[in-house]
């Protein structure tokens, strides 16, 4: 086959290139130890939540000196805990804290974002969507539904309290 | 007179009613974008929030899917009888065909459209609506003369291809030793993996969502209907792109006055589309739980390779343009670029459409990288990276492509040069302002898919301008692409009202390195599909048996279903002790 000289430098570096940004992918993964969502947070049956060991009551629970779990469930149109305007809880967390998202849906798909942080996930019936994120400084963060899932969807809204560790009382108000 | 009305009568009145389809939804689809960038700033709004969603259905499907794929058969339909020098073998089949699809496209308008009246009528005992975007995730659910349509206008796309390749192997048999002409190749290859992905969103329509909404099963799986989707959904997207590359190669060399830089190497990206454009689906769900890292680790592999043939493109057309200059008299390292026909809007509204496409590889390339996808996904980023690609790319290929291609299937020249070189220019600009303002919004966090992106308990927050900042862009850009939709419409209707007059030559270009410079093992479709049967194979087979182990085929309520299915069992098992190991 016939390439021209410049076509091969350029085939070339395009080669160079992809195979860079797969090296800077797999460096995020294994060297940075970016997680991805996986199928690690299990399967759950979303007509029967109520029963559920995490799902029955949901909300904020100390699991280690620093750690904390987040038990939430998505539905149209709100996050409980985390949709404080309609009534739940926020969700609270104190600063210095590994936190870890364990959120499922009990109707359609749902998105659980928490613009300006990395907390991004799909949220889908049957499935538990699990990701564990640090928050370092006290700070209120917006918690809001990223996937379409209905007529009321933009009101699919919630707020997230990092609050200073000597005024945290325990989670989600108990 | 040789314009592909002479040559093809009766072919060129399909490409016309085709192409005149693809307008229709183009004004319609188009009209919908404006009212969004209103509505979604709160500048004016005209639609309540909640109808909102089902603008936004009629602007996905009537854009994404009926405008692109309308003016993909048309094109194709050209290319194939124009490379091979001929009929279609018979014109009430390809009728048929074109009908199927415009009967499909309507079922699935009209369930959508139902949805704007306050008391929509009842269809089969159901209240027709369909406001579950392009993209229709269960378990939100439509009705059933949606899906119903969807499934029709994809199989009328099935039939057309096999009209193509019909007209193929009738060519081949007479000319058993010549090489495959180049855009009859490109229309092959593309409609190989269409066949492949779409695949993947007919059974979705038809064994899971169509019989849940007729009420025959009570549920879904909705990871595995969301998976089977972008199955097809991300091949889509090369779908739509492949008529504009096929224009790039074919059509761009031309009117620069050149030729395409090399035959062997167009093959060789068409062919890498085939390849990898299916088995690169799951990228679209970096972000959903229930699907192993690994798997994704897969398909993010294969997507950056797919970033080769679009790079590849980028020389071909930028040398072919330049070897174009060059032969207008064009000279120096950069000063060839003003021997260029800037005055021509098919050539500059192609040429632009390339320089967007690149921005949008490199917001792509970004997409592509798993981790940090995080950062941007389901923002509005994304709707800023696929405005520059179907917005852009495609679009405004398409319609700089329609100056040169309807003067042809009417006899008609067009009717306004600079009519249409200032709405390539405005597209240019419009898209310009708000693909640049929607991709700084998604990095502050600001959603896709919703009606107020204005929130009680915080605002969004950048280093850099404000979202006021950012929304004024928006409308200033949706603004300018409504004014060019409007030009671009009256262009075509005064150039088909105008009278019958001298037209370009029906032909497209020639190359410097032709096919006789390809290995013939390139034209080989079989050994192709086999390969690309295998990755498809490789990339999806072990996801969608776990996705079945852990949701079942119908989701959770019908346990009986997965029980009747001992195989399913056996490979989720399977994949089960292999993951575990």
């Amino acid at each position: 086959m016939d390439i021209h000289t410049y076509e091969k430098a350029w085939l070339g570096a395009a080669l160079v290139l992809i195979v860079f940004f797969i090296a800077t992918v797999t460096y995020g993964t294994v060297g940075a130890g970016v997680e991805m969502i996986d199928d690690s947070g299990g399967t759950v049956d979303p007509n029967n939540l109520a029963d559920h060991e995490r799902f029955g009551d949901p909300g904020v629970e100390q699991v280690g000196e620093n750690e904390y779990e987040v038990n939430v469930i998505a539905s149209a149109f709100f996050f409980r805990p985390g949709s404080d305007q309609r009534g739940f809880d926020p969700i609270r967390v104190p600063a210095n804290s590994t936190v870890t998202f364990y959120v499922t849906s009990s109707d359609v798909i749902h998105g659980f974002s928490i613009p300006g942080t990395n907390v991004n996930t799909m949220v889908i019936p049957g499935e538990v969507a699990e990701l564990t994120v640090e928050f370092d400084e006290p700070e209120t963060y917006g918690l809001l539904c990223n996937e379409y899932c209905g007529f009321d969807h933009h009101n699919m809204e919630g707020t997230v309290e990092v609050v200073p560790e000597d005024q945290y009382d325990g989670g989600d108000g108990q | 007179m040789t314009s592909y009305i002479d040559q093809f009568p009766e072919e060129a009145r399909l490409v016309k009613a085709a192409m005149v389809s693809a307008f229709l939804a183009l004004a319609v689809g188009a009209t919908f974008g404006l009212l969004q960038v209103l509505h979604r700033t709160g500048m004016v709004r005209v639609l309540s929030s909640a109808d909102y969603y089902t603008a936004l259905t009629a602007h996905g499907v009537l854009l994404a899917l009926t405008f692109t794929i309308f003016f993909l058969v048309a094109l194709f339909t050209w290319g194939i009888t124009t490379s091979l020098d001929r009929n279609l073998p018979s014109m009430r089949f390809a009728w048929g065909w074109y009908g199927t699809m415009v009967v499909g496209a309507l079922m699935a308008v009209v369930a959508i459209f139902a949805g704007f009246l306050t008391e929509p009528p009842t269809l089969l005992g159901e209240e027709l609506s369909a406001s579950v975007l392009f993209t229709f995730y269960a378990p939100l659910q439509a009705h059933p003369l949606f899906y119903l349509g969807l499934a029709i206008f994809v199989i009328g796309t099935w039939i057309a291809g096999y009209d193509w390749f019909r007209t193929y192997w009738a060519w081949k048999r007479d000319n058993p030793d010549e090489r495959t002409p180049l855009p009859a190749f490109m229309a092959l290859t593309t409609m190989l993996f269409w066949w492949l992905s779409s695949a993947g969103v007919a059974i979705a329509i038809v064994v899971f969502l169509l019989p849940w909404s007729l009420g025959i099963v009570d549920s879904v799986n909705p990871l595995l209907t969301r998976t089977l989707f972008w199955f097809f959904g991300h091949a889509v997207v090369y779908f739509w792109l492949m008529p504009a590359y096929m224009l790039w190669y074919i059509l761009l060399p031309k009117l620069s006055g050149g030729k395409l830089f090399s035959d062997p190497l167009a093959r060789v990206v068409f062919v890498l589309f085939l390849l990898l454009s299916t088995p690169t689906g799951i990228h679209h769900q970096y972000m959903d739980p229930g699907i192993a890292e690994g798997f994704k680790f897969i398909v993010m592999v294969n997507t950056m390779f797919l970033l080769l043939p679009s790079l590849l493109t980028a020389f071909t057309v930028v040398a072919s343009m330049e070897h174009g200059a060059r032969q207008r008299g064009g000279t120096g390292k950069l000063r060839w670029l003003g021997k260029l026909p800037w005055r021509d809007p098919v050539f500059t509204g192609m040429a632009l459409s390339g320089l967007l496409f690149a921005a949008a590889g490199f917001s792509g390339m970004i997409n592509a990288g798993m981790n940090i996808n995080y950062l941007v996904h389901n923002t509005f980023w994304i709707v800023g990276h696929f405005h520059l690609t179907v917005g852009t790319a495609v679009a405004l290929t398409f319609m700089a492509g329609s100056y040169w291609f309807i003067p042809q299937v009417t006899g008609k020249p067009l009717w306004n040069r600079t009519a249409g070189l200032v709405q390539v220019l405005l597209w240019f600009l419009g898209m310009v302002f708000m693909s640049n303002a929607m991709h700084r919004a998604g990095l502050l966090g600001v959603p896709r898919r919703t009606a107020e992106p204005q929130y009680e308990n915080f605002a969004f927050e950048g280093a850099i301008g404000s979202v006021g900042e950012l929304d004024a862009q928006v409308v200033l850009g949706g603004t300018l692409l409504a004014i060019s939709t409007i030009i671009f419409l009256v262009t075509i209707v005064m150039t088909m009202l105008g009278d019958r007059g001298e037209v370009p030559d029906n032909s497209y270009a020639g190359t410097l390195s032709g096919p006789e410079h390809s290995p013939a093992i390139l034209d080989n479709l079989k050994l192709w599909t086999a390969i690309a049967l295998v990755l498809i194979v490789l990339a999806y087979s072990l996801p969608l048996a776990a996705i079945v182990q852990r949701g079942g085929l119908f989701g959770p309520g019908i346990d009986g279903i997965t029980r009747v299915l001992p195989p399913i069992d056996t490979i989720g098992g399977l994949v089960e002790w292999v993951v575990g190991r």
